[in-house]
């Protein structure tokens, strides 16, 4: 699925520059260096994480869609940012395992 | 064969929330050049751990990268306290960042192993009190 079709089951988005971009798989981390080692490219990257390298790590690894559970927020000066970078995110007010569970039921 | 094309970066040791700056640039100077998007990114992750860690550990340093018909080659060298262990330090896990960088998302010990995960070849020359320079190669 597309990434901006997530906005249809609740997840809000925060930074769309590349909306159409395909989702494929899911990974779930916190730690950057583990996420930039085991995440592949196209997979949706679910995270509580949200300071610049966070930013900086999807664009490296070529994630798909960050996406921020637990409803956490990113600060403004890093929304700008990944609109710059290009870097599509979405928070989810659900907590990690209910976020994963239903992208589940989306993502292939 | 035509000459190699370099790039050169200085890794500043200071801004921490800056580092990925030289990564991100070659990434894009890759995709100028039309290389195909796996190796893009084996190149961008290896040469953002290896900023993270000058960042961490060096107080920054230097990122010089060069791409051949043959290869993407990428030497940082700086002048830290050097690597004790390398062996150690090529261990998943073993880390000996302080608590402040693990806040951030780092410290988890895979930035070596990731380095050479991503990388066709990998060499460190390190000397304590003087800095290490690792340079690492992908194939194209």
């Amino acid at each position: 699925m597309k990434v901006s079709e997530l906005q249809a089951h609740g997840f809000q988005p925060i930074s769309l520059p590349d909306g159409d971009r395909e989702i494929d798989g899911v990974y779930i981390g916190d730690l950057l260096s583990w996420v930039m080692g085991r995440a592949q490219m196209d997979n949706a990257w679910i995270t509580i994480m949200t300071n610049v390298n966070v930013i900086a790590v999807a664009s490296l690894a070529d994630t798909s869609c960050v996406i921020l559970a637990e409803g956490v927020e990113l600060p403004q000066e890093l929304v700008e940012t990944a609109q710059q970078k290009g870097i599509n995110v979405l928070s989810s007010a659900k907590p990690i395992y209910e976020t994963a569970v239903q992208l589940a039921g989306l993502v292939s | 064969m035509s000459d190699a094309l370099v790039f050169h970066f200085d890794v500043d040791g200071e801004n921490f929330t800056s580092a990925g700056q030289a990564s991100t640039q070659v990434k894009k100077n890759l995709r100028q050049l039309g290389l195909p998007p796996d190796i893009i990114r084996r190149v961008s992750i290896a040469m953002y751990e290896g900023e993270i860690n000058m960042v961490i550990h060096a107080d920054g340093g230097t990122a010089d990268v060069s791409v051949t018909e043959d290869c993407v080659e990428i030497v940082l060298k700086d002048s830290g306290p050097g690597i004790p262990n390398v062996e150690q330090a090529m261990q998943e896990g073993f880390s000996t960042a302080t608590d402040s960088i693990r806040s951030l998302g780092f410290g988890a010990g895979m930035g070596l192993p990731n380095m050479k995960r991503y990388t066709d070849s990998m060499e460190i020359d390190t000397e304590i009190g003087v800095g290490t320079t690792i340079t690492m190669r992908v194939n194209l």
